[in-house]
């Protein structure tokens, strides 16, 4: 990482350590990601690849190291503040799409602004444009059970990007669904998050999946390998 | 690519002139690549001779020849022949990508650098392919897809390989 890199990041890991009990997860893992760049992070299991990322989303606090969101620490703030930022400036995908299955689809997609206390009518309002971008017109009223593993993580997309967050992590966002669900999932993912300039840190293991972003770094030890340059 | 049997199979669909196979041809296959002209004409003679098409007679007009030509009986076998084959799941045990391997760790030089900068050649590779599906039409998405499952089986392979490199280096050194 040069010092421009970590000058105009939105985001960036410095030297981060992060163990569970004896085990180390992550051994000095440095990282800066660019504002609306899309990085994918790659890397075997159990390299601490989902580590890095809960750690850059302010999910688990490094043992030592820095994670900086534009310019501001962000590994030294309480639980509560960092909960506001991820509710706040963050969205999430994960594997499955984790919805809330007593809310339709639709309640789902708004749950982020209902939480931030927007009122339900203009939080649904809100909601409501993402089922024609993502194709799931017609779908608003289902709940989880009633949508196909696809639909129901193009519902989990929506809701992570209904927030208009400035970093979507998505972690393993395809790891459930088939070639083509999965595909879909992908395309629409880039296409929005070029569409608003948002930032997306995905981690998967499929070189498939991240050939949709821009670059990708894997972690290997719990360190983070840049490919940028490499086939130079 | 067998472009005879390509030709034969797109000459099963009607009677057609040489330029329309090759226009066909570079459509759906060439990609990029067209077919030279002298290729198509000296292609559907030698299907003629070898009574696989028949040439009709030449007709008046533009361009080098003017014959259209129809597939016979025996063109149509050897055509549904052909894709009734599977063609043959070569295992590729020779690349260049194995040979490079096995030199660096018999010679012991760094193995993992060059696998790392096959990858990100491939990952870049992956990434033009995807955003030719993302952007093309149909056939573009078809190839590009065929292109990428292949990329993505090396680079299991450069993966798997990566990880036991301390392994392979003792096997290829003893």
């Amino acid at each position: 990482m040069t010092a421009t890199e970590a000058a105009t990041a939105i985001i960036e890991a410095r030297d981060i350590v992060k163990s569970f009990g004896q085990t180390p997860a992550l051994r000095g893992a440095t990282l800066a990601v660019q504002p609306g760049e899309i990085l994918a992070v790659m890397g075997p299991s159990g390299s601490g690849k989902s580590t890095l990322l809960h750690c850059l989303a302010g999910i688990l606090v490094p043992d030592a190291g820095q994670v900086q969101f534009n310019g501001q620490r962000l590994d030294t703030l309480g639980e509560n503040r960092r909960s506001d930022l991820r509710r706040d400036r963050f969205g999430f995908v994960f594997q499955s799409g984790q919805l809330v299955p007593e809310l339709t689809a639709e309640e789902n997609v708004a749950l982020p602004l209902l939480l931030s206390g927007t009122r339900r009518r203009p939080a649904l309002a809100q909601a409501r444009p993402w089922f024609g971008r993502l194709g799931l017109d017609g779908l608003e009223h289902r709940r989880s059970g009633e949508l196909s593993g696809g639909q129901a993580q193009r519902v989990a997309l929506a809701r992570g990007l209904v927030a208009q967050p400035e970093i979507l992590f998505a972690d393993e966002p395809t790891g459930s669904l088939d070639s083509v669900s999965g595909e879909l999932v992908m395309s629409l993912m880039t296409r929005a998050a070029h569409d608003h300039g948002t930032t997306v840190i995905l981690v998967t293991h499929d070189a498939r999946v991240a050939a949709y972003a821009d670059r990708e770094v894997i972690v290997r030890d719990g360190q983070v390998t840049s490919l940028t340059g490499a086939a130079k | 690519m067998s472009v005879p049997l390509t030709l034969l199979g797109l000459l099963e669909r009607e009677p057609s002139h040489g330029y329309d196979l090759k226009r066909d041809y570079d459509t759906y296959f060439g990609r990029g690549k067209p077919l030279p002209y002298g290729q198509v004409y000296a292609t559907l003679s030698r299907l003629a001779r070898d009574g696989k098409a028949i040439a009709g007679p030449a007709e008046h007009g533009e361009g080098p020849d003017r014959k259209r030509y129809t597939i016979t009986p025996a063109g149509i076998a050897d055509v549904q022949h052909w894709l009734a084959e599977p063609i043959s799941p070569e295992p590729h045990l020779q690349t260049v990508l194995f040979a490079k391997v096995v030199l660096a760790l018999m010679l012991g030089r760094p193995a993992s650098q060059y696998l790392d900068r096959q990858r990100a050649a491939h990952l870049q590779r992956m990434r033009e392919l995807t955003d030719l599906k993302e952007h093309g039409d149909l056939m573009d998405t078809l190839l590009a897809d065929h292109g990428l499952y292949h990329l993505e089986a090396d680079l299991r392979w450069i993966d798997h390989t990566a990880a036991r490199l301390d392994v392979l280096a003792q096997a290829v050194n003893q």
